[in-house]
């Protein structure tokens, strides 16, 4: 989309007006993820950029927010739990809901517009909602304030994600493959490990990390359902930014954008990988 | 497939929920406020308890909402809290609809060292079956001395003055204490405050004065958030609780100023939840930490007012400054000339339609 | 399903009909093995999921206190018609209920449920149950003597009302509507109404956040899908980072950048566009919501945009432009109409999100900046006003499911796309 040559100077002011506009909203969508990074860094508790960090003084970066970190049993705890958390739900939601994808590519299968709208309802109802009603069954089943149940709620609310993915890469996947698998001798559960599953495999895998990270981010329900002993670190975040917000939270916030930098890296090795399978690009 | 992954995530499961079961038999969860006043729980109670006992004390900074816990957790009769600190207010709601264990106050809590029976020892009527009273707070009002060059304000109504002494308020968002200044900075007198709340001419009156310097005023909901807002120069003027501010004038060196005119205070204490899942070592712990050495002790770290008669004369220096905690305390002649006793009772009533109107009146 | 198979010549009746048999038998099975796949994870979001929701549902109706732990009066009024004060078997019936439910630590729960209906209903309960051994026969005189307000009719009109298993009162609420003792409902005070005005406040704010992001990612998307693949992937992932990073953290750098002492105030005044003492309060407010929601939410309307606009093909903006239409025309005439689709699916995807959003408004929204959401929250913690809370919820869900049907019918439930 070059400016031709023999546009006119109204086009041309057009053409680079709708070019810095753009690079204006790309500014708005980015530099609230980057400017955390440099102030994790500031010796002082404040969240602006101070003299000596703008003329690059030495002296005005430490690294003591995230000794902070590193060193608070809350915020240690806090990591193990999500980290338990996050890892058990997204095994669950991924087995889960591969499983129901590959009904759902099925043709036999009936009513699957109202299935499909039941699966994917954790993402549609708000959170809140979902974490009052929570609160309440959970506790009387006596899972509320323990690992389980916050595992299966974030089980809940990670599987239309890996649902959506798997039907997706299953809707480009091409059944005769099977057929031919049939045709040559191999038993269904043969074909599903050698043909089925690597073919899918793409879609499963950047549906479990959705998953992952909805368990990672979320807070609505777990401060509902979870007690103490499960704080997670978005709660513990949650907790900080009401109360105080210190630097500290911001130490946090960089190593989270620094995994969501390697999580949509994967997931866009993924697409293309899959992409190139499918011979699309 | 299907079998062996129901089967792993079964075992795994099972596992996740048996270790979180063998931990809880050593420690018990005590829910409290959090920050400062939960650190001073720690170091006057939860850590010599520890050393003493070897139960290891789980911190909850869900006293906030603690009521809606209790309720929760008792409609399920699944309890998972061993001990909450609550406020008076809330623990004769909890009382009342059989949330909180009743206690034999004599057998449960340890007599003061000369021998008066706890009955006689605690604050007279605080202990209303259930509730065991630790402390007395103040929701006060506090100044940035930076904000304010020349005069300083002094009064309540100095807190309304909005062209004497500028600047943006911070305030709880909740009824409760603003209701009452406002009617006090109007000229009722403190004694005459519930009455007049009690009518709704009373509260359309409060409510007008509360208009006066509504655009100006931040509101804050933890505790800490009033001490951070001053702090930062955001607010010059901030209501808070005095504990908090004092942590802050002590602890962080800033230049803030108690305003003990018209200080709301009410009570603070324990309650052991019906059906607590370690209910002997919370019962210890009630015990433990409700005696008069430990409840002289808070005060060396926080500037609340112990609740037990016998504990007061004990009040000694700050634990890490050395300064005398005295002056400090809300029950200080000083500090208690003109003092409001926030009354449950009429909160207990009128809670529900106060917030909600409240609520209303925000949202304008 | 309706199998038919073509008869031909060859096969003898009994051998169509066996394979007619044979074929529906596979269909079934086929059939059958499809629902078994489906069948784990819809029990579990049945159990999980929904169950909870329409359990928490229920409450918004659901009304036990009074009948439950005021069971003899509740009975007696029954047959009270409301029009002078009760006679003294029901001051019995009373007399009973608040002796027994003082012992069994009951009472306060109907206590606490009167007093959502009426202040003052809580201490005149709890007040007289106190007071156990001062009831005494003739209960009318002794209750009326121990507390005035059981010789008022409305008393006993509240009462009665809220005995009754099933109410309408939390929705009556929710409605900023007020119920006298004699049920006759009309609209609260303008000074007390909240609920609708706030959920009015929702759905303009969340129209505005909608608009804010088609205006901000339309002409990203169209730039993307103008681009060669190679540059369109690596700007991509400018929208795809925010997208991948976590809500919180997203909110707090947001509150870095806009409070009072933050880096934009800082900006602006080192720029010298404001002086030192006039910093712009430009969070914990409605612009705080408003700025961290669009931002929040912008990928979720760039990314079906631009897989919509990868589709239209160019040649049709050069054809109208051949033919002598204007850039303009060609853009808004050709090429826009062509999106519609992918901006209508972003939009409807971004309102449902922001209509239910909690967090971001609790942390920067402040007063003005609060959606119905953080009222639900309110109540469910603070007030503990769990049927209002329930009742709040059934509103904001209907319209959540409401607009999802609308979205459903425009993209259809399996073109959702992630990514």
């Amino acid at each position: 989309m070059a400016v031709p040559s023999y546009a006119g100077p109204l086009e041309r002011a057009w053409y680079y007006g709708f070019r810095a506009i753009c690079v204006l909203i790309f500014i708005f969508l980015i530099t609230p993820i980057l400017v955390i990074v440099p102030l994790s860094f500031n010796v002082e508790p404040y969240f602006s950029f101070t003299e000596g960090m703008l003329t690059l003084d030495p002296d005005a970066y430490s690294l003591k927010w995230y000794q902070d970190f590193f060193t608070s049993d809350r915020w240690q705890e806090s990591i193990k739990n999500s980290v338990i958390v996050a890892f058990f739900s997204t095994i669950l939601s991924t087995g889960l809901g591969t499983v129901a994808a590959l009904g759902l590519s099925r043709s036999e299968l009936p009513y699957k517009g109202i299935i499909m709208g039941l699966l994917i309802s954790p993402m549609i109802v708000p959170l809140i909602i979902a974490a009052a009603g929570m609160f309440f069954f959970y506790s009387a089943l006596g899972i509320s304030n323990s690992y389980l149940g916050l595992i299966l709620a974030h089980t809940a609310l990670g599987t239309p994600f890996v649902v959506i993915t798997v039907t997706a890469t299953l809707s480009n996947f091409d059944t005769t493959l099977i057929k031919a698998g049939a045709s040559l001798g191999a038993t269904p559960t043969y074909t599903f490990f050698k043909v089925t599953m690597p073919l899918i495999m793409t879609g499963v895998i950047s549906g479990a990390l959705f998953a992952l990270m909805t368990s990672f981010d979320e807070v609505v329900v777990a401060i509902f359902i979870a007690g103490v002993e499960q704080r997670t670190m978005p709660m513990q975040m949650w907790a900080g930014i009401r109360e105080q917000i210190s630097p500290t939270i911001l130490a946090v916030a960089t190593l989270l954008v620094a995994m969501s930098i390697i999580m949509l890296t994967t997931v866009e090795i993924l697409r293309r990988r899959s992409d190139k399978i499918r011979g699309i690009s | 497939m299907k079998k062996t992954l129901k089967l792993s995530t079964a075992l795994v499961l099972g596992s996740v929920v048996a270790a979180t079961a063998v931990q809880a038999a050593d420690s018990i969860t005590v829910v409290s406020w959090g920050g400062a006043y939960t650190a001073s729980q720690r170091g006057a109670y939860s850590d010599p308890f520890t050393a003493e006992t070897g139960i290891t004390i789980l911190d909850s900074d869900q006293a906030g909402n603690g009521l809606a816990g209790l309720r929760a957790q008792s409609e399920a009769g699944n309890v998972t809290w061993d001990v909450l600190d609550i406020l008076e207010g809330d623990s004769m709601l909890a009382c009342d609809e059989g949330l909180a264990v009743e206690l034999d106050y004599n057998k449960d809590l340890n007599a003061a060292p000369d021998g008066t029976s706890p009955l006689d020892d605690f604050i007279p009527g605080s202990l209303n079956g259930c509730f065991v009273p630790t402390i007395v707070y103040s929701t006060v009002i506090a100044y940035n001395q930076t904000a304010f060059a020349g005069d300083k304000p002094s009064t309540i109504a100095d807190v309304f003055d909005l062209k004497k002494y500028p600047g943006k308020r911070a305030l709880e968002k909740k009824p409760d204490a603003n209701l009452e200044w406002a009617l006090i900075a109007d000229g009722v007198p403190v004694g005459e405050v519930y009455n007049v709340l009690d009518t709704p001419e009373g509260v359309d009156r409060a409510f007008a004065k509360l208009d006066t310097i509504k655009d100006q005023v931040v509101w804050w909901e933890a505790g800490s958030q009033a001490v951070q807002l001053l702090a930062d120069g955001e607010v010059s003027i901030a209501s808070g609780y005095n504990g908090r501010i004092f942590d802050a004038q002590v602890n962080e060196k800033q230049p803030f100023t108690i305003i003990w005119d018209g200080q709301v205070f009410e009570l603070d204490g324990y309650v052991i939840p019906k059906g607590a899942p370690n209910m002997k070592a919370a019962m210890d712990y009630l015990r433990y930490a409700t005696d008069t050495q430990r409840n002289a002790d808070q005060a060396k770290y926080i500037s609340y007012g112990p609740a037990r008669s016998s504990a007061a004369p004990l009040v000694s220096t700050h634990i890490t400054t050395g300064i005398d905690m005295g002056p400090h305390m809300p029950t200080h002649p000083d500090n208690f000339k003109t003092p409001v006793k926030k009354d449950p009772g009429f909160w207990a009533d009128n809670k529900d339609d106060l917030s909600e109107r409240f609520n209303a009146w925000l949202a304008q | 399903m309706a199998i038919t198979v073509d008869s031909t010549g060859d096969l003898s009746p009994e051998e169509q009909k066996r394979l007619k048999g044979d074929l529906s038998r596979s269909l079934r099975q086929k059939k059958i093995r499809a629902i078994l796949l489906v069948a784990p994870l819809v029990a579990f979001i049945l159990v999980t999921f929904i169950f909870p929701i329409g359990n928490m549902l229920v409450r918004s109706v659901d009304n036990p206190q009074v009948h439950t732990y005021m069971p003899n009066v509740t009975e007696a009024l029954k047959s009270w018609d409301g029009q002078e004060l009760p006679d003294e078997t029901i001051y019995a019936a009373l007399a009973k209920d608040l002796i027994e439910g003082r012992k069994a630590k009951t009472i306060g729960k109907a206590a606490t449920r009167l007093n959502y209906e009426k202040s003052g209903m809580r201490s005149l309960i709890t007040g007289t149950a106190r007071k156990h051994k001062k009831i005494v026969a003739p209960y009318k005189e002794s209750l009326i003597g121990i507390k005035k307000k059981w010789g008022d009719i409305d008393t006993w009109k509240i009462i009665k009302k809220t005995g009754s298993p099933v109410t309408g009162s939390f929705f009556i609420n929710a409605f900023d509507m007020v119920e006298s003792p004699d049920g006759e409902i009309s609209f609260a005070p303008e000074k007390q109404q909240i609920y609708l005005k706030l959920f009015w406040r929702t759905v303009w704010m969340s129209l505005l956040i909608t608009f804010m992001t088609v205006l901000l990612g339309y002409p990203v998307s169209f730039l993307l899908a103008s681009l060669p693949m190679k540059t369109a992937n690596i700007l991509m992932i400018l929208v795809l980072l925010p997208f991948w990073t976590s809500l919180l953290v997203r909110t707090s750098s947001w509150i870095a950048l806009l409070q009072t002492e933050g880096i934009l105030n800082d900006l602006l005044v080192w720029l010298g566009v404001i002086s030192n003492e006039a910093r712009v309060q430009m969070i914990y407010n409605a612009i705080g919501t408003v700025v961290a929601m669009t931002h929040i939410l912008l990928p979720f309307m760039i990314l079906p945009l631009y897989s919509v606009m990868k589709t239209v093909p160019p040649s049709y903006v050069r054809a109208a432009r051949s033919l002598g239409a204007t850039n303009w025309t060609a853009f808004w005439r050709v090429y826009v109409p062509q999106t519609v689709p992918g901006v209508s699916a972003g939009a409807i995807l971004v309102f449902i999100l922001s209509i239910g959003y909690y967090i971001t408004p609790a942390l920067v929204g402040g007063e003005s900046g609060r959606f119905i959401g953080n009222m639900i929250a309110y109540h469910m913690q603070k007030s503990l006003n769990w049927g209002l809370a329930a009742a709040l919820g059934v509103m904001l869900l209907v319209m959540v499911l409401a607009i999802f049907a609308l979205y459903s019918r425009v993209v259809g439930d399996n073109k959702v796309k992630l990514g």
